[in-house]
């Protein structure tokens, strides 16, 4: 009887043998494993990921390798010319213990640059995750919630239409000195260059995370959600979050490069860290008055910011080529 | 079309003013004293009237309101005076700046000429240089010359402007001795040598701006130019028989301009915020320049001023977007 039954169902699948598949089937693949096959064929990217990790690398375990105290004053050894001039000055004041050379005031100028990329990376990178948690909060919002929706979507605008870099400006200006004396010269600063540019630069990220919700949100799934009793923010949580993941990621490296260049733009202006606290964009505004004889110190910072902003963006553009599943396996 | 224009300009109203209450209220906020530079041996109660005379000791909604009339009232009045010869706003009270005494915007309108020559003429040659290398690296897209562009304007994305305008005074006019590091904005052009030397000086700061502008407009002009190359027209003018250069150069641009115009208006007033870094590397005396000497200097009414003036540009600049999109692109009717 059951061998019938067997027989019967064999032959059934046998007349429809265009269902059957012709070859084994496939280990399941994962989401993000193709869209590490996708990154990787993305050279750009994937050199632009590699030399960021490198930087990050470096201004983190940088100081325990090269172990000489940023603002170390050497007065005895000031103006030393970095080693690579000897390449084509044999006269040139340079020194084994400073391969970068030092600066006026003796101080060595491969330590300060670590300590410079530490603040710089730690600025772009709080910065950035700040921008993107309002962003993406408000753009959750915005689109999950109706009744949010006009009065933050105005807001969002109105944020748009401030003049950012004057703002920055006026406010680090202004509020420089109440940080200073409440948090001490480092940590005030950095609290307010952080939050300064955290607060004006959410506004792209809350507007695509919220066109993204706008189109999931009327989907089968959250309604499925939905009819079960599952609260609005258990829905947005498990849900809505997970598949927004790429366009904030995409805007994350957007956001780390302008925070990054923000933050030196500030600082050569003459308002951001105090000159004692080295970042890259502080040691390129304090090296252009004497650029004439000691140019490197203006083109190892400069370099410097703009390889990694350069890496920031491949990886940015890798990102959305990986994550976007219409381009990938194309 | 126009009752839109209307409907965006009254709807701007708002916007602006809830930019410069937030302005205000950011500049009222902060600690800074205008007396700070008074010396110590003047008694506290001469600075107590001194305040008083800057009009300190109002609150803060007279204050802001007495600054609204000053500026959308008596300045407009000002310059229907200095236009037609009037007496409108004779004995009335300006804005002030606190450094100098004299009205905000006498040196405002000073100071526009060197940035609009510079800002202005730096975005043009971006724009003259990006359209181009945009239809070219969309025309032969994957070639050469597209990957070199693509390149090109990552890094021009990629470095900032206070590092390659100090990279190219380094070439430029120290190694090189070619262009002069500063801007002379006294320098008057009478005949051709001094034609020269302005042409000289404004080659760095230009070029460096431009390089922003390029690599922005170069990215879109090719995205855009990409769109319309498939589509189905293009094939018919093809099949029609037309020439390979007017299907490119008339039809395709043509189409693919209308976002790029908007992209390009809306570049405007970014440009003029990029030109307080520029501004201070070739130490031009304009806009930006004034708004840093006037924040260092706790000037609050020019700080105030300018930073609605940029306001006023980016408002004004998205609703010129807006509606060149709408007449440019007859598909998009916003009525």
């Amino acid at each position: 009887m059951t061998d019938q039954n067997v027989n019967a169902a064999a032959a059934e699948i046998e007349m429809y043998g265009a269902l059957k598949d012709k070859e084994p089937p496939k280990e399941p693949r994962s989401q993000w494993r193709d869209v590490w096959d996708q990154f990787r064929k993305h050279k750009g990217a994937l050199i632009g990921g590699g030399f960021l990790l490198f930087i990050t690398l470096a201004v983190l375990i940088g100081p325990l390798i090269w172990q000489v105290d940023a603002k170390q004053l050497d007065i005895r050894n000031k103006d030393m010319r970095p080693l690579y001039t000897l390449l084509w000055d044999g006269d040139a004041r340079t020194s084994w213990a400073k391969p970068l050379g030092s600066d006026n005031l003796g101080r060595d100028i491969l330590a300060t640059l670590i300590a410079g990329g530490r603040a710089s990376m730690a600025v772009g990178w709080t910065a950035m995750i700040l921008a993107l948690f309002i962003g993406t909060a408000v753009g959750v919002s915005a689109g999950y919630f109706r009744r949010l929706d006009g009065p933050l979507m105005r807001l969002t605008d109105l944020f748009l239409s401030l003049p950012i870099l004057p703002l920055l400006l006026v406010a680090v200006t202004l509020f420089r000195q109440p940080l200073r004396a409440s948090f001490g010269p480092e940590t005030g600063m950095f609290i307010l260059i952080v939050g300064v540019i955290g607060i004006t630069s959410w506004m792209q990220t809350a507007r695509i995370v919220r066109g993204e919700v706008l189109a999931l949100k009327e989907r089968e799934f959250i309604l499925a959600a939905r009819s079960i009793g599952t609260t609005p923010f258990k829905i947005i949580r498990r849900h809505l979050l997970p598949n927004v993941v790429s366009p904030i990621m995409v805007s994350a490296t957007l956001g780390l490069a302008t925070a990054i260049i923000t933050e030196s733009a500030l600082s050569f202006l003459g308002v951001g860290f105090p000159s004692d606290f080295p970042t890259w964009g502080k040691l390129l505004s304090d090296a252009v008055p004497r650029m004439e004889e000691f140019p490197e110190r203006v083109m190892l910072p400069g370099i410097l910011i703009s390889l990694t902003v350069l890496s920031v963006n491949y990886l940015g553009d890798g990102l959305r080529d990986a994550l976007d599943p219409r381009i990938r396996g194309r | 079309m126009l009752t839109y224009t209307i409907r965006r300009l009254f709807l701007s109203i708002p916007t602006l003013l809830f930019i410069s209450v937030v302005i205000f209220l950011l500049l009222q906020l902060a600690p800074g004293d205008p007396m700070a530079q008074v010396p110590l041996t003047v008694p506290p109660d001469v600075k107590q009237k001194m305040r008083d005379a800057l009009g300190l000791g109002a609150p803060i909604h007279v204050q802001y309101w007495k600054w609204l009339v000053q500026f959308f009232w008596i300045e407009p009045q000002v310059l229907i005076d200095h236009w037609f010869g009037t007496g409108l706003a004779e004995g009335k009270l300006r804005v002030i700046s606190w450094q100098t005494r004299s009205p905000v915007m006498d040196i405002v309108v000073q100071r526009m000429p060197q940035t609009l020559w510079v800002v202005g003429m730096s975005y043009v040659v971006g724009i003259l240089i990006a359209l181009p290398i945009g239809v070219y690296s969309a025309y032969k897209q994957y070639s050469l010359f597209d990957q070199a562009g693509t390149f090109v304007s990552m890094i021009g994305f990629s470095i900032p402007p206070f590092f390659s305008g100090v990279l190219v005074i380094v070439i430029f006019s120290v190694n090189l001795g070619w262009f002069p590091s500063i801007y002379d904005t006294t320098h008057v052009v009478t005949d051709w040598a001094s034609f020269k030397i302005q042409l000289q000086q404004m080659v760095m700061p230009v070029m460096v701006l431009a390089l922003q502008t390029t690599a922005q407009i170069s990215r879109f002009m090719r995205a855009s130019m990409l769109d319309n190359l498939n589509q189905d027209y293009v094939r018919t003018a093809r099949a029609k028989g037309l020439k390979e250069s007017v299907v490119v150069l008339v039809h395709v641009l043509r189409n693919s301009m209308i976002p790029i115009v908007t992209v390009i208006a809306l570049g405007i007033p970014s440009i003029f915020g990029g030109a307080i870094i520029t501004e201070t590397l070739f130490k031009v005396n304009g806009i930006g320049q004034l708004l840093l000497t006037a924040l260092f200097a706790n000037d609050l009414p020019m700080v105030m001023t300018l930073t609605f003036i940029f306001a006023i540009l980016i408002v004004l600049f998205n609703l010129i977007a807006d509606v060149l999109y709408g007449i440019l692109d007859p598909r998009i009717r916003y009525d």
